[in-house]
C-alpha cells in the first residue's frame, strides 16, 4: 500500500491574526508557519501504519500545494518520517484550485489511501479532501477517528451524531481525519532531521484552473462586552444575572 | 430557480438544526425572490416532512432507496445533485456538520458550484454573491465571493435563529434508482442517553482547574439542572478525566451554544477557537488574570470546588427544587 498525506501550511495556532491592505490580506509579518495540526496527526497515523509490518504500507508520501517558501514545512514532514514529498508550485488560491492540483498528482502517481485533515486552521474550509475525491470519482470517508489496515483491507471508524461507526470502502479511497486519528503528533528526532535533507521533493508545475471563490475582505470578531464580575461568596447573583440578562436559564 | 436546502433526518426525525437550515434558506430565497425546496433522504413520515413548511419550505422532497440508509458521500452527493438540477437550484444550503462536510465539497465539484463553508450570516450581497464565514479558527471572519452561477453554502450550527414562516407546503416522496454504496457499515456504537454536545444550547465545561476527575459531580449536576451538555478542555480529555467526545476546541469539537460556562479553564487560543461562537461565555477561575476573562461576559474569581456547589444550590432554588 502507498499512502499520500496532504498537508497544508498554516500560521502557528497561537498567532495574533492581523490583516493588511485595507483588511484584504492576512498579515504574514512575523508569522511562524507550521504543518496544519490535523495533518500532523494524519501523518503520524500514516507512519504508525507503516511501522506496523502487518499493515503492509510500503511508503508514505506528503503532498503540498504552495510556493517555494513552504519548503521548510515540507522538510519538517520529511523529518518526522515521510519517505518523500511532492510540491505543486503554486499559490493555494482556493480549495477548488488546490484539490484540482492534488488530483493531478494522484493521477500521475497512484496511491491507495489519500489522507486529509478535517480543516485547515487558517481558512477553515473542510473542503479539499471531499473535492479531490469527487474530481477522481473515489469513495471518501469523512470524520475519520481511526484507520486500521487488516489483511490488506482498511477498517475505518467515523464519528456520527452521538456515536461512531466502523465502515469499509474499497481502495483507493480518501480519508478525511479528525480527533482520535493519532494521540500525539510525532516529533522529528535529530536523525530524522539529518535524513530529511536528502529526501526527494518532487516539484510539479500547476495545471490551469480558475478558482471558484475569492476572499475580498476580513474582519476581526466583534469585541465582546467587558466581563461583569460576581463575588465568589455570592454565586446566586450570577444565576440572577443570567436569568435576567441572557434569558437563557 | 429555487433555493435548495438539504435537511438531514435522524431515524426519520428532524431537529433544531434542520429548522435553522430551512429558516436560513427561506430567508435567502426571499432575498432572491424565489421559493425554497427542502430535500431529505430515507424514510420520513408525511407529517414530519410537513413540519419543514412551518419554517419556510414551499416544497419538501423525500428521496427513498434502501441504499441511502447509511451515509455514503458519493451516493448522497449524486442524489442531492439530481434534485438540484431538476429544481434548477442556484443556491444550495447544507449544514456545516459531519455529514454536511462529507457532502458539500463533493457537490461543489460535481456541479462546479463555488462553496462557502462555515457561513454564519445571510449573504452580504447577491451581486456579487458574497458570504460571511468563519476564518482563522474564529480569530477572524471573511467576506468571500462565490463566483459561479450555482453556489453552495454550509451554515454554521446555531448561527441563525429558527423563525416561523408558515407555508402551504407540498410534499413529494420519490423512489429513486441509486447504485450500490461503496461504504459498508460493519458496526455502530451509539452513546445513549447523553445530550449531544453539538446540539446543546447550554454547555458546562471543565478544565485542568477542576484538579481531579473525582471533582466532576457538582459540574455534572449543574449541567443536568440547566439541561446542558458537558464539555472539557483538551488536557482533561487527554488525561482521561473525561471522555474524548467532550473535548472542545480547535482540535476537538467546535461548538456555538447560547451559553458556555467554563470552569477552571485558562482560555488558551486553541480552546477559544472551538467555543468563540458561543453567544455568552461565563468563566469561573481562581486567577483573575486568566485569559478566559477577556472573552467572558460574566465571571467569578474563585475556587471551582467552592463556587460550583453554591451555583447548584442557586439553580435549584430558582427552579424550585
Ligand atoms: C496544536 C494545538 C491544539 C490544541 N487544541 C486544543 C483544543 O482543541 N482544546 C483545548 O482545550 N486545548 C487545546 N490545546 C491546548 C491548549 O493550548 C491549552 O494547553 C489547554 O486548553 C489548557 O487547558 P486548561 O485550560 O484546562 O488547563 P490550564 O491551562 O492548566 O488552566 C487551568 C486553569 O484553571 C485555573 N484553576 C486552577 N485551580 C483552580 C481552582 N481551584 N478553581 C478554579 N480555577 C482554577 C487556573 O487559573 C488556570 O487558568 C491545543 C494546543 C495545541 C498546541
Ligand atoms: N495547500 C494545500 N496543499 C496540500 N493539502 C492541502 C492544502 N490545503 C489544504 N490541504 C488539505 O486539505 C485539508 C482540509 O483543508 P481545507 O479544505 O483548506 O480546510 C487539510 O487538512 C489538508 O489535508
Amino acid at each position: 500500500m502507498k499512502i499520500l498525506v496532504c498537508i497544508s501550511h498554516v500560521p502557528d495556532t497561537t498567532t495574533k491574526v492581523k490583516f493588511v491592505e485595507g483588511n484584504t490580506k492576512f498579515d504574514t509579518n512575523g508569522v511562524q508557519w507550521v504543518i496544519n495540526p490535523w495533518d500532523e496527526l494524519s501523518l503520524t497515523r500514516a507512519l504508525e501504519l507503516k511501522d506496523d509490518a502487518g499493515a503492509g504500507v510500503k511508503s508514505v508520501t506528503v503532498a503540498h500545494v504552495g510556493n517555494a517558501t513552504t519548503e521548510p514545512t515540507i522538510r519538517k514532514a520529511l523529518a518526522i518520517g515521510a519517505d518523500d514529498a511532492i510540491r505543486v508550485n503554486a499559490e493555494p488560491v482556493d480549495a477548488y484550485f488546490v484539490a484540482a492540483q492534488l488530483a493531478e498528482v494522484v493521477k500521475k502517481e497512484q496511491f491507495d489511501i489519500i489522507m486529509f485533515g478535517i480543516e485547515s486552521s487558517d481558512y477553515n474550509n473542510s473542503a479539499v479532501g471531499g473535492m479531490l475525491a469527487e474530481f477522481l470519482n473515489l469513495p471518501s470517508v469523512s470524520a475519520v477517528s481511526n484507520l486500521k489496515i487488516e489483511n490488506g483491507k482498511a477498517a475505518i471508524t467515523r464519528e456520527i451524531d452521538g456515536g461512531k461507526e466502523t465502515v469499509t470502502v474499497p481502495t483507493p479511497f480518501v480519508a478525511i481525519v479528525q480527533k482520535g486519528i493519532a494521540k500525539e503528533p510525532r516529533i522529528a528526532a535529530m536523525r530524522g532531521i539529518m535524513m530529511a535533507r536528502t529526501k526527494p521533493i518532487r516539484v510539479y508545475e500547476p495545471i490551469a484552473i480558475e478558482p471558484l471563490t475569492e476572499y475580498v475582505e476580513f474582519e476581526m470578531p466583534k469585541p465582546r462586552a467587558a466581563c461583569k464580575f460576581v463575588d465568589a461568596e455570592n454565586p446566586k447573583e450570577l444565576i440572577a444575572l443570567l436569568q435576567n440578562e441572557t434569558k437563557l436559564i | 430557480m429555487t433555493v435548495l436546502v438539504y435537511t438531514e433526518n435522524w431515524e426519520g426525525k428532524f431537529k433544531k438544526l434542520s429548522f435553522e437550515l430551512v429558516s436560513y434558506a427561506s430567508k435567502v430565497a426571499e432575498m432572491m425572490a424565489t421559493t425554497t425546496t427542502a430535500v431529505t433522504l430515507g424514510e420520513v413520515s408525511d407529517d414530519e416532512l410537513k413540519v419543514l413548511g412551518k419554517y419556510g419550505a414551499d416544497k419538501v422532497i423525500c428521496l427513498k432507496n434502501e441504499n441511502l440508509k447509511n451515509l455514503d458521500s458519493q451516493l448522497y452527493t449524486n442524489a442531492i445533485a439530481q434534485v438540484a438540477q431538476a429544481e434548477g437550484s442556484k443556491v444550495i444550503v447544507i449544514a456545516n456538520n459531519n455529514s454536511g462536510k462529507a457532502i458539500a465539497p463533493r457537490l461543489s465539484v460535481k456541479l462546479k458550484a463555488a462553496l462557502g463553508s462555515g457561513v454564519s450570516q445571510l449573504p452580504l450581497s447577491l451581486s456579487p454573491f458574497t458570504v460571511y464565514k468563519r476564518a482563522f479558527s474564529g480569530g477572524a471572519f471573511a467576506h468571500v465571493v462565490l463566483k459561479t452561477d450555482t453556489k453552495i453554502i454550509t451554515l454554521a450550527q446555531n448561527s441563525f435563529d429558527v423563525v416561523e414562516n408558515i407555508k402551504d407546503v407540498k410534499v413529494e416522496k420519490v423512489d429513486i434508482q441509486v447504485e450500490a454504496p461503496q461504504t459498508a457499515v460493519k458496526d455502530v456504537q451509539k452513546q445513549s442517553g447523553k445530550r449531544l454536545l453539538t446540539d446543546a444550547e447550554i454547555v458546562v465545561s471543565g478544565g485542568r482547574g477542576m484538579k481531579s476527575p473525582d471533582n466532576w459531580s457538582p459540574l455534572v449536576e449543574l449541567a443536568e439542572l440547566l439541561g446542558a451538555a458537558t464539555a472539557c478542555s483538551r488536557p482533561v480529555s487527554d488525561e482521561g478525566w473525561r471522555p474524548p467526545e467532550e473535548h472542545a476546541g480547535q482540535t476537538g469539537k467546535i461548538i456555538a451554544p447560547n451559553l458556555y460556562i467554563a470552569v477552571g479553564i485558562s482560555g488558551a487560543t486553541q480552546h477559544i477557537a472551538g467555543v468563540s461562537g458561543s453567544k455568552y461565555i461565563v468563566a469561573i477561575n481562581n486567577d483573575k488574570s486568566a485569559p478566559i476573562f477577556e472573552v467572558a461576559q460574566y465571571g467569578i474569581v474563585g475556587d471551582a470546588q467552592k463556587v460550583l456547589p453554591k451555583l447548584v444550590e442557586a439553580v435549584k432554588e430558582l427552579k424550585g427544587k
